[in-house]
C-alpha cells in the first residue's frame, strides 16, 4: 500500500503496480469493497496530496483540484464563484459524505446521478490527467463515456477541474425522496452566462451520460432580453420546459419510471429559470 | 491480503494492528480488532451513521474509512465522551430527554452531535437536523433527539455563563 503524498509518488506508484485501488474519499470504493463486490490487494491513497487539496482562481477560470471534498465545494468562498456547484455539493449524501467524498471521486465513479457532474457539464468543465510520464485534459462531455464509465487510462488520475467563473445565476436542483442521503432521481443545473448571452442546462439521471439541452439553450438564449430586464413570457418558459424534457432520455428503475423523470426534468427546467430570471411576465 | 502492521490513533492512544487485512475498515478493526464496539455496524455502506466517528476533528462513516489508510490521523470513537465513566452533557441529555430506545443508532449520533455543538454550542433547530441528516434512527422519530440536543446546549450555555461569572 502506498500512502502518497505527492502526485509525482501516487502516479509513480500507479505505473509500478497497475492493480492497485484507487483511494480517495472512499464513499464509493469501500462500500464495493465492504458488500464484497471488489477485493483490494494493493490501494495507492490520493488524500494526503497537497498538489491534490483546494482551488485557485485565474483570471475567470477556477482550478478546482481533485481532492476537493464536497464540504470544502460548498465553503463560502468558492460558493460564491461557483455556486452551482456548491448547491450540487451540498445535497450529497450527509455531513459524514460530505467531509470524504471528493470531486475527483465524484468524476471517476461516472455515475449518471452523480450530483456534481450535471453542473460540471453545464460549465463545459475541462478535466485535467496525470500520469507517470504524460498529462491531457479531455471536455467533461468526453470524460465520461457511458454508465460508470470513464475516459481514465491505465496508470491515469485526475489531477484537476477546470471551470469558468461564470457572470450570471446558477441553479442546481434535484428531486428526490428525501433531502439526505439519496441518490438522485432526476437533476438538472442551469448556468446564466451573460457576458456570452449563454443559458446552459446540464441534465443529471437522465441518460447514460452528462446531457446538455442544447436546443432548449439555443431558444432560450434568442428569447431572453439580454440588455434590458424584461422577464420571460409565460409561453417561454413552458416551451423551454418541453425542450429541455426533450433532451430526456431516462430509464425505468427502482428510484422512478422514465416517464416520472421526463416529467420531473421539465419542473426542474422550468423551476431553474424562474429562480434565474425572476418571475414571469403576465 | 495481510498488511504490514501498522499503528493507529484512537483516542489518544496508539494502537498497533497486528494481521490487519488490506480491506479491512476502520469500523471493522475499531470493533474486531481494537476492542471498541461502541461504533455500530448496520448498512457498511454510509448510508445509517450508526458507525460515526471522528476523523481529525471532521465527522466520517468509519465503515468507509480504510483502516491501514487511518494511520497517522488523529481518531476519535464514541467511547472518548465518557471520561473516567462520567457521562458528557449530550449523552446525560439523551438519558433525560428519553432520546434512546433500541440505542442502535444512540452512538453514531453522540459524536455527530458531540462536533456539531462544537462548532455551534446553541444550534437552531434546522441546523441539528441537517447535522444529524447522516444518522437514521428508526425507533424515535427524531423529535427527543432533537430535544436532548436543546438540554444539552443549554446545560453547556449555562456552565460557560457560570465559567464567566
Amino acid at each position: 500500500m502506498t500512502i502518497a503524498t505527492t502526485l509525482e509518488e501516487a502516479c509513480a506508484a500507479m505505473a509500478d503496480t497497475p492493480e492497485a485501488a484507487l483511494l480517495a474519499g472512499g464513499t464509493d470504493l469501500m462500500v464495493e469493497v465492504n458488500h464484497g463486490h471488489r477485493s483490494l490487494t494493493d490501494v495507492v491513497t490520493l488524500d494526503r496530496i497537497p498538489e491534490l487539496d483546494g482551488w485557485e482562481r485565474h483570471g475567470d477560470s477556477l482550478r478546482l483540484r481533485a481532492g476537493l471534498t464536497y464540504a470544502a465545494m460548498a465553503d463560502f468562498d468558492l460558493a460564491q464563484l461557483v455556486p452551482g456547484l456548491a448547491q450540487a455539493a451540498r445535497t450529497v449524501g450527509s455531513p459524514q459524505i460530505r467531509n470524504t467524498g471528493t470531486l475527483g471521486g465524484n468524476l471517476a465513479t461516472a455515475s449518471p446521478a452523480g450530483d456534481t457532474i450535471p453542473v460540471l457539464a453545464a460549465l463545459d468543465a475541462i478535466v485535467e490527467l496525470r500520469s507517470e510520464h504524460n498529462r491531457r485534459e479531455v471536455p467533461i462531455a468526453d470524460f465520461i463515456t457511458g454508465v460508470k464509465r470513464n475516459d481514465l487510462r491505465p496508470g491515469e488520475l485526475i489531477e484537476a477541474v477546470r471551470v469558468p467563473v461564470a457572470d450570471g445565476p446558477q441553479e442546481f436542483l434535484k428531486v428526490d425522496t428525501r433531502n439526505a442521503m439519496v441518490i438522485s432521481v432526476v437533476s438538472l443545473a442551469m448556468v446564466v452566462d451573460r457576458a456570452n448571452r449563454q443559458v446552459k442546462v446540464g441534465l443529471g439521471a437522465a441518460a447514460p451520460v452528462p446531457r446538455r439541452a442544447v436546443d432548449a439553450e439555443r431558444f432560450l438564449g434568442d428569447l431572453i432580453d439580454w440588455d434590458g430586464d424584461s422577464l420571460p413570457e409565460s409561453e417561454t418558459v413552458n416551451q423551454f420546459g418541453k425542450l429541455v424534457m426533450a433532451a430526456a432520455s431516462p430509464i425505468d428503475d427502482h428510484r422512478g419510471s422514465a416517464s416520472y423523470r421526463q416529467h420531473a426534468i421539465g419542473v426542474l427546467a422550468r423551476r431553474a429559470l424562474l429562480r434565474c430570471f425572476g418571475e414571469v411576465s403576465r | 491480503m495481510i498488511v504490514d502492521p501498522y499503528v493507529l490513533n484512537v483516542n489518544g492512544v496508539d494502537r498497533r494492528v497486528v494481521d490487519g487485512h488490506i480491506d479491512e475498515s476502520l469500523l471493522w478493526v475499531l470493533r474486531e480488532r481494537l476492542g471498541l464496539p461502541g461504533s455500530k455496524n448496520a448498512c457498511e455502506e454510509g448510508e445509517c451513521g450508526s458507525c460515526t466517528v471522528r476523523l481529525d476533528d471532521e465527522i466520517v462513516c468509519s465503515c468507509l474509512v480504510l483502516a491501514a489508510a487511518a494511520v497517522d490521523r488523529r481518531i476519535a470513537t464514541i467511547e472518548s465522551l465518557s471520561v473516567d465513566g462520567d457521562l458528557s452533557d449530550v449523552q446525560q441529555a439523551f438519558l433525560e430527554a428519553g432520546a434512546v430506545q433500541c440505542g442502535f443508532c444512540t452512538p453514531g449520533l453522540l459524536v455527530a452531535i458531540d462536533r456539531l455543538l462544537e462548532d455551534d454550542p446553541d444550534p437552531e433547530e434546522l441546523t441539528v437536523r441537517e447535522a444529524i441528516s447522516g444518522n437514521l434512527c428508526r425507533c424515535t422519530g427524531y423529535a427527543k433527539i432533537i430535544e436532548a440536543v436543546g438540554k444539552a446546549s443549554s446545560v453547556s450555555q449555562t456552565s460557560i455563563k457560570s465559567n464567566h461569572g
